[in-house]
């Protein structure tokens, strides 16, 4: 039967109060018992998708020629800014994750309002230098120029053609921005300095352009069309124009947190409302709730014993992967929870396969304990090639999910590679040391009535 | 218990159920949600205001939205389909609905621009067809000790296919009867049935793979049948289990799409343990037989 019983029943009451301490509590700490300091924190509050209690999702992607790389130090830079931005509207939990090559996925949890946090992230605040030769825009003209240029609406005929012009860099190249009043006092220009990079590039083109303009546009608006009057070799540099303090200010830290490396748009948004969220989720607890008091009544029923101990292991099922979503602060949503019924049901059919071998087993005529050991011995390769197979399926899934940003798929698939893995352990270990430890306490003599033969 | 000797009367069965399903399908009748076709959907309700359909696509027109359809919900819920809209359009288009016809509350708004919708489409197949493959070799490794363990891996996805198409079979004819769609709900369920086909299988040719040791002697049809009245009980506990749970959330679940996935799951959860047992492993006596040799003579020859 099972070998060291008493080692096995303590595993599983160690991973149970491992599971029950995470599942119960909201954050974990432990404290050095010594000094009182902390030596681990951890918050492992339970994560609801958005299809669960409403929210915002969007995808944003890279607003570029497709053959344009766009290097994964972009793609970070991007998320970063993006986060601080929609942090900085005081909306918690946000998650923002970068998906495949040029694409973020944003995740805004519960939030009432939509439209803010759309606005902010929409505001690309892409800063460029652009050359318009002899050309003096306006200030808040728009202008088109050659950089993260996608449309070609431009060319419909009857519109009056626009010139394109050449941007020299971008706000990328900004190291340090400040404000300062200028000399007489009344207006207010904002400082910068660049990179080195920023640094060789300015120069070069304003040795090169002397009494041309330099266009300075924030998302193809023209903010200031300084005149280079002499060359700057230093990297540093002043915008000018018609600044209050306030304007100024409010220029300087969009500039600070708004240089984006690349431009982003919107390809994707789901909005679901609150009360939609509420239902599916209510629902979804009910019929779960429901769902396992059946299968407990009907396993115990119709396999007595055995199927006792199973229902003990599907309940420590639960516990642990419970407290494994926490512990990795996987979101549950309406998909995953359909990746979770699939893994319960594996866990199941893994108990159920075994149960059906022992009655054969015993039918056969076998010693209890000659037919406990066949049956998990017989049992074993049907339930690790079709685990296997399930394990195959989820880790292409999750892969195809984690490159596209599909996050229906790679949802589904983290749950149901997990929960397969966990419901290896309880059907294999636990209800195997739970039988054991039952037939090595009562004893059946009777396999009718203790094993519905 | 003879399953195998009617295994012609069971593929016909699914035959009729996939094909006019399929026909369906492929003649455009299912229509397909945003997630695959771009576009965007927007749910809204109105405070004390139950306006005609036309009333909300008339504003829309004056926004110069073009393709417009409404749909009406059990919940007095309005269901607008239209091209992939913008943030800011979103926003005026909302803001009129405001003025035009009253106090307006966004249950959901999803919407997909025309590339991503194609992309999920045509990479979700290919992931799926990738995953198909390292299946069938997985299942071929693992059954290398006996004969044609090739074939086992091949009859496994067959068996996949058939309840991928009585899926889409019966989302087609649900599409008819109750206006379903193929939308993000339904990838899951098919990635679920996929997932649960594949288990299924393996477990009954695992007992085909165990009794072909055992029993040397005995003719291929015979070892099939015997091993399917083997795992019988199993496959029937095990789908009560899990089908359990999903009539339950069947019956739980009240608003329309979520009982669309419950009534596809369910379906598709049914077909994946029929498949095994009446789709796969007949298959796999039927290659054995080579008995495609016989399907074109005459029926005299074949009783003989």
């Amino acid at each position: 039967m099972a070998r060291n019983l008493t080692n096995r029943i303590l595993v599983i009451l160690l991973v149970l109060a491992l599971a029950l301490w995470i599942d119960l509590s909201n954050k974990l700490t432990l404290t050095n018992p010594f000094n009182d300091t902390t030596l681990f924190e951890r918050s492992v509050a339970p994560r609801l998708g958005l299809d669960l209690q409403g929210g915002l999702q969007v995808l944003l992607e890279a607003d570029l020629p497709a053959e344009k790389q766009v290097t994964r130090e972009e793609m970070e830079t991007a998320r970063n800014i993006v986060e601080n931005r929609t942090n900085a509207l005081g909306v918690s939990e946000n998650v923002l994750q970068i998906a495949g090559d040029r694409r973020i996925v944003g995740e805004f949890p519960g939030t009432a309002d939509a439209d803010a946090i759309l606005g902010i992230i929409q505001q690309t605040g892409l800063l460029e230098f652009v050359d318009t030769g002899d050309f003096r825009p306006e200030e808040g003209d728009i202008i088109q120029t050659d950089f993260g240029a996608t449309e070609t609406t431009s060319t419909t005929s009857g519109a009056a053609e626009q010139t394109v012009y050449h941007t020299i860099m971008t706000g990328k190249e900004l190291v340090n921005i400040g404000v300062s009043p200028n000399q007489f006092g009344s207006q207010y220009a904002i400082d910068f300095t660049l990179t080195p990079e920023g640094t060789k590039i300015f120069a070069d083109h304003t040795a090169a352009n002397v009494n041309k303009i330099l266009a300075i546009t924030l998302d193809k608006r023209v903010i200031s069309a300084p005149n280079i009057s002499n060359p700057i070799p230093d990297g540093s540099g002043q915008i000018t124009g018609s600044f209050t303090p306030d304007s100024a200010n409010a220029l300087a830290v969009q500039l600070r947190y708004g240089s984006l490396p690349i431009p982003l748009k919107v390809v994707e948004t789901r909005i679901i409302g609150p009360t939609l969220g509420e239902d599916s989720l209510r629902r979804s607890l009910v019929a779960g709730l429901v769902g396992i008091t059946i299968v407990i009544l009907f396993m115990g029923i119709y396999y007595r014993l055995p199927g006792i101990t199973a229902d003990i292991s599907i309940l420590l099922y639960a516990a642990i992967l419970f407290a494994i979503f926490k512990l990795l602060g996987v979101t549950l949503t309406l998909p995953g929870i359909a990746g979770i019924m699939l893994s319960t049901g594996s866990a199941l059919d893994a108990n159920i396969l075994v149960f059906e071998r022992l009655k054969e087993e015993l039918r056969n005529g076998r010693t209890l304990v000659q037919a406990f050991d066949q049956a998990w011995l017989r049992a074993w390769p049907s339930i690790r090639d079709s685990n296997i197979a399930a394990l195959i399926t989820s880790a292409i899934l999750f892969w195809f999910g984690n490159t596209f940003g599909a996050t229906i798929v790679k949802g589904f698939s983290l749950t149901l590679a997990i929960g397969v893995i966990v419901s290896l352990f309880s059907s294999l270990y636990i209800t195997r040391t739970l039988l054991a430890l039952a037939l090595d306490t009562f004893k059946p003599k009777n396999l009718e009535r203790w094993f519905g033969i | 218990m003879n399953i195998l000797g009617k295994r012609y009367i069971l593929f016909g069965v699914s035959l009729l159920i996939i094909i006019p399903g399929l026909i369906l399908l492929f003649a455009g009748k299912v229509p397909m949600s945003v997630d695959f076709t771009g576009g965007s959907l927007l749910e809204v309700a109105f405070t004390n205001k139950t306006p005609q359909p036309s009333d909300i696509i008339a504003v829309y027109e004056e926004n110069k939205v073009s393709d417009t359809q409404v749909q009406t919900t059990e919940n007095g819920s309005f269901v607008i389909r239209s091209q992939f809209l913008e943030n800011d359009q979103r926003d005026s288009l909302l803001a009129a609905l405001n003025d035009k016809i009253g106090e307006v509350t966004v249950i959901r708004f999803d919407s997909v621009g025309p590339s991503i919708g194609e992309q999920v489409t045509s990479r979700g197949a290919l992931a799926v067809t990738v995953s198909s493959i390292l299946v069938v070799l997985f299942i071929a490794w693992s059954f290398r000790g006996i004969k044609n363990a090739f074939r086992y891996g091949i009859c496994a996805i067959l068996a996949m296919i058939h309840d991928v198409a009585i899926i889409f079979s019966v989302t087609a004819f649900g599409s008819l009867l109750f206006g379903w769609e193929i939308n993000s709900l339904f990838l899951t369920a098919l990635l679920t049935v996929i997932g649960f086909s594949m288990q299924d299988t393996i477990v009954v040719f695992d007992r085909i793979r165990e009794n072909s040791n055992i029993y040397r002697r005995l003719d291929f049809e015979t070892l099939v049948n015997h091993s399917i009245v083997q795992t019988l009980q199993r496959s029937i506990n095990t789908q009560l289990m899990t089908v359990e749970f999903l009539l339950l959330a069947l019956a739980m679940f009240g608003g329309v799409t979520l009982r669309e996935f419950a009534s596809i799951l369910l379906i598709g959860l049914l077909s994946g343990t029929y498949s095994s047992i009446f789709i796969a492993a007949p298959i796999l006596v039927l290659w054995e037989n080579r008995e495609w040799q016989n399907w074109f003579r005459k029926p005299k020859q074949s009783q003989a």
